[in-house]
């Protein structure tokens, strides 16, 4: 019937070419031309992103590697010693020969800058101190010259750094204006370097005005201590649900309603757990207000669903002719599973274990409920036990401490932090990514 | 540390059992373990377990019950003018409690003798002050109906404590003897042990339910609570937001809306921005890109997924915010007043949630059978058409799964709003205002010195009941959909 329809008059009635595209056609590939872009223009913005990202945090973090240093030698002579010893203010004369050993150094340079005692103050703190301390350690050192390393203030490395500029420095009594000049003279002839800033490393958390001083090396260590919480509580208590439902769990009510449940915490938004952590480990149990140990459990419970997952993947992943082969033999259906098919399973479960770990890691808002974020991480614990129950801050938490600072110097901090926080979590992922190369086994 | 300590005994006292259990099952069989039922560790491990698991039991039962015990006991000696004058029971309780840990840490330190923290008394000595030299402050002077109430919980406890190790170890010392004496040639120990386990990988299992029993009481309860003290029709119709932060209760309006208003204002921007960009990444990535493209951009993009938010939250700070003020700010078009804005927390958020969107839509895309766009091909479409015609209205139950799990994210999502939102609570259209969030909101109630009791703390688990209900919500919602929805093509 269709044929009649068609007849070949109607065909030919329309003029087309195979070699010419006609209006349509073309409209069709540029629709598809079009669409292309569109995915690969989402790609790309995508990727954008990622840079950005990484540019941003790579600019704004690594000035918190370095530190601003006064570097200065000098000949500090016996009769200057006994002298400045005989004084009152013993200190005092010290910061007079450093003083001094620094005119001496400007001059020698041909640069003529005016200062005084006080933009000395300003710049570094009061070396007359570190200089007096240092020289009754070691009296032998005496008449020998000796180099000095000071930090220098925080405001000074902003300066350095471009975060404070003589346009927009206010004087106070932290910073003058005028004493950029002399920071510019120092810097001339590199009395002023930058060093790497070990103190940010291992140092311990500073009080809110000395940005300079703060370091993350406490919180590193609170996470350290939350972190062996999670994968002593979670990986058994993880890999024994995974092999409950995965091998022996009857298909019943019982077994449905944890399942839906897994799923569903898989799911619930962190700061929920941070509020089951303070009303049921805190208020209930009466267990320590920021202490690793609570962090550590809240952690867990959020991390079991991650871990349950992906056990039970790499469980279903063994084939059931291991499991035959183990009960052919005459092993009972227990050591099947635990002498076979768990050991087979193992590479996959650590896998996911450490990606579970790593994701604890980052995670922040649990954190601030538990009372992680008021707390000024100013010590290290003392014991192996107070590592767990002492109160501390967490890497995360810290981080946020620093943001949520007045100081702009802290900024810069909250960066390098997070620059830390990344290689860490960098490093458990390709943990993560060799341990699965060397070891998944395709069946 | 006598429960360090309690622990340690009974693991020696299972250890032991485990040498002894095995060695009396080898001697019934005569040395030859060949007459034995079960391997001989099953019957070391049976006495172990017997050592330790009724005692592990008892242990934790003894110490949840301990503490509701010993509270009412010392509720009940103190005299009731003590409770009415103006101070709710648990701030009385949690005065004695103060006094009681101060005495102990005293005790501790040797700044007091133990008989001399049982027999002190207000009226011979300032306890406030000496309780001070410890280092333990105490707001105000020590009444002496509290201390002789803390001097009772002392030694409630310390008696609780002491009958609490005793019988614990008995059953430990029971139980080990118990499994000893059934340890023959005969004892099916493998099929006890195996049974043993199941329960504790039973019980591993159950962790999961019992989480979020935990969630729902801990916000039941609190939640219960705090409409005890606030009317709930307020609290759920309320457009105004302003807790007081000084009194107790009173002035505070503590409506619900406009903290609602701002989460979805906020979750619907972030879904702007990652609903295209991550659709069609999939897309591309699963229907164009080769597998050297798509074994680069998968996984580059899927690292904006391992990213914390505490990052993100920080770029939306200090560097989105900034830079949108710059673009829009005062200098520009004025619409922006600072950094902190529901345009820059969306943005960041969005970014955060592209790989989520995407990666769930490859999966879905990637399910849908070959045989499909092999038909639409032969009959002459595009691959756009393929696509736009064919794929996307097979996968689009999965993929509207993908984006309402993402607006789940995006209403949970704490420290992206905390750091890049703002902290004021308004009812706005411009996006480029300040406004708050739920989650923003129980973050600043709940940190600090909150008291417990008063209306502005307890709201944090109002808000996060209604954020957990809406999660919840959604994500149910999401897999019926997928569920109901679903092609079925094999």
């Amino acid at each position: 019937m269709t044929d009649t329809s068609m007849t070949p008059a109607d065909a030919s009635k329309k003029k087309s070419s195979l070699l010419a595209q006609d209006a349509r056609t073309r409209k069709r590939n540029a629709a598809e031309t079009r669409f292309r872009m569109y995915g690969m223009a989402a790609i790309a913005v995508g990727l954008l992103f990622l840079v950005f990202l990484f540019a941003s945090i790579l600019r704004s973090g690594l000035p918190a590697f370095t530190q601003t240093v006064v570097n200065i030698e000098f000949v500090l002579t016996k009769e200057q010693f006994d002298k400045a010893e005989s004084k009152m203010l013993k200190t005092g004369e010290y910061q007079k020969i450093f003083i001094s050993a620094l005119t001496e150094q400007l001059e020698a340079s041909g640069l003529d800058v005016d200062f005084d005692n006080k933009a000395i103050q300003r710049l570094v703190g009061k070396p007359g101190g570190t200089i007096r301390s240092f020289f009754l350690e070691n009296p032998d050192r005496i008449g020998t010259p000796v180099s000095f390393e000071l930090a220098a203030s925080s405001r000074v490395d902003g300066y350095l750094n471009g975060r404070i500029t003589r346009d927009t420095l206010v004087d106070s009594r932290f910073l003058m204006a005028t004493d950029l000049d002399l920071v510019d003279a120092l810097k001339e002839v590199d009395v002023i370097q930058s060093a790497f800033n070990w103190n940010f490393i291992t140092g311990t958390d500073s009080g809110v005005d000395n940005p300079g001083g703060a370091g993350l090396g406490a919180s590193v260590i609170g996470s350290f201590f939350m972190m062996l919480v999670v994968l002593f509580l979670s990986l058994p208590i993880g890999v024994a649900a995974s092999i409950y439902l995965e091998e022996f769990a009857p298909k019943n009510r019982w077994t449905d309603l944890i399942e839906v449940n897994i799923s569903n915490l898989a799911a619930v938004p962190s700061i929920v757990f941070g509020i089951l952590g303070l009303a049921v480990f805190i208020q209930f149990a009466g267990l320590p207000q920021s202490a690793p140990l609570v962090g550590g459990l809240v952690l867990t419970l959020m991390t079991l669903p991650t871990i349950i997952i992906s056990t039970r993947a790499s469980l279903a992943a063994v084939p059931p002719s291991i499991r035959d082969a183990a009960l052919g033999v005459g092993a009972s259906k227990m050591q099947s599973v635990f002498h076979h098919v768990l050991p087979l399973a193992m590479p996959g479960i650590l896998t996911g274990t450490i990606i579970g770990l790593a994701q604890a890691l980052g995670e922040t808002a649990p954190l601030l409920l538990i009372g992680m974020v008021g707390y000024v991480a100013r010590e290290y614990p003392e014991t192996f036990a107070g590592g767990f129950t002492d109160a501390n801050s967490a890497m995360p938490a810290q981080i946020y401490t620093w943001a949520s600072r007045a100081d702009p110097g802290f900024y810069e901090k909250a960066w390098g932090g997070i620059i830390i926080l990344l290689l860490f979590l960098i490093t458990m992922n390709a943990i993560a990514v060799v341990l699965r190369r060397r070891f998944e086994r395709r069946w | 540390m006598p429960f360090t300590w309690l622990v340690l005994i009974i693991l020696t006292i299972a250890a032991f059992g485990y040498v002894m259990g095995r060695k009396r099952a080898l001697q019934s069989a005569g040395g030859d373990r060949r007459n034995l039922h079960s391997l001989p560790v099953y019957y070391g491990a049976n006495v172990a377990i017997w050592a330790i698991v009724p005692a592990a039991a008892v242990l934790v039962v003894w110490m949840l019950a301990q503490p509701f015990f010993v509270n009412s006991r010392v509720l009940a000696t103190l005299p009731d003018t003590l409770v009415s004058e103006g101070n709710s029971i648990g701030l009385v309780m949690s005065d004695v409690r103060r006094v009681a840990d101060g005495l102990d840490v005293a005790v501790q330190q040797g700044a007091m003798s133990r008989a001399e923290a049982t027999s002190i008394s207000t009226e011979t000595s300032d306890v406030r002050e000496r309780l001070g030299e410890v280092g333990v402050a105490l707001g105000s002077a020590v009444s002496p109906e509290v201390l002789s109430g803390a001097q009772r919980y002392r030694t409630l406890n310390a008696t609780g404590s002491v009958i609490m190790t005793v019988i614990v170890l008995l059953i430990a010392f029971g139980g080990a003897g118990y499994a000893y004496s059934r340890s023959n040639a005969d004892f099916r120990a493998r099929n006890t042990v195996e049974r043993g386990i199941l329960a504790l990988l039973i019980a591993a299992a159950s962790m999961a339910i019992l989480t979020t029993i935990g969630i729902l009481f801990a916000l039941l309860f609190n939640t219960i609570e705090f409409f005890k003290l606030y009317p709930a029709a307020d609290f759920f119709f309320g457009t105004k937001w302003a807790p007081s932060f000084s009194g107790r209760g009173g002035a505070s309006d503590l409506g619900v809306l406009s903290l609602l208003w701002g989460t979805f204002y906020i979750s619907f921007i972030a879904l702007l921005v990652a609903v295209p960009i991550g659709l069609f990444s999939a897309i591309y990535l699963s229907e164009y890109a080769g597998p050297r493209v798509r074994s680069i951009a998968k996984p580059l993009i899927e690292i904006l997924a391992g990213i914390p938010t505490i990052v993100y939250g920080l770029f939306a700070l200090l560097t989105v915010g900034p830079l949108l003020v710059s673009m829009f700010g005062k200098d520009t078009v004025g619409w922006m007043q600072g950094g902190t804005a529901v345009m820059t927390a969306g943005l960041v958020m969005g970014i955060m949630l592209i790989p989520f969107v995407s990666s769930l839509s490859d999966d879905i895309i990637n399910a849908v059978p070959q045989a499909m766009r092999d038909g639409s091909y032969g009959l002459g479409a595009t691959k756009s058409e393929t696509i736009r015609q064919v794929i996307l209205p097979a996968a689009l139950p999965g993929i509207v799964g993908a984006i309402l799990l993402a607006a789940s994210r995006a209403i949970g999502e704490t420290m992206i709003v905390v750091l890049g939102a703002g902290a004021a609570a308004r009812l706005s259209m411009n996006p480029f205002d300040a406004m708050t969030t739920i989650t923003a909101k129980i973050v600043s109630q709940l940190t600090g010195d909150a008291d417990f009791a008063s209306p502005e703390a307890l709201v944090a688990f109002a808000l996060g009941m209604t954020l957990f209900v809406l999660t919840l919500g959604l994500n149910v919602f999401a897999l019926y959909i997928v569920r109901k929805y679903r092609e079925q093509y094999d």
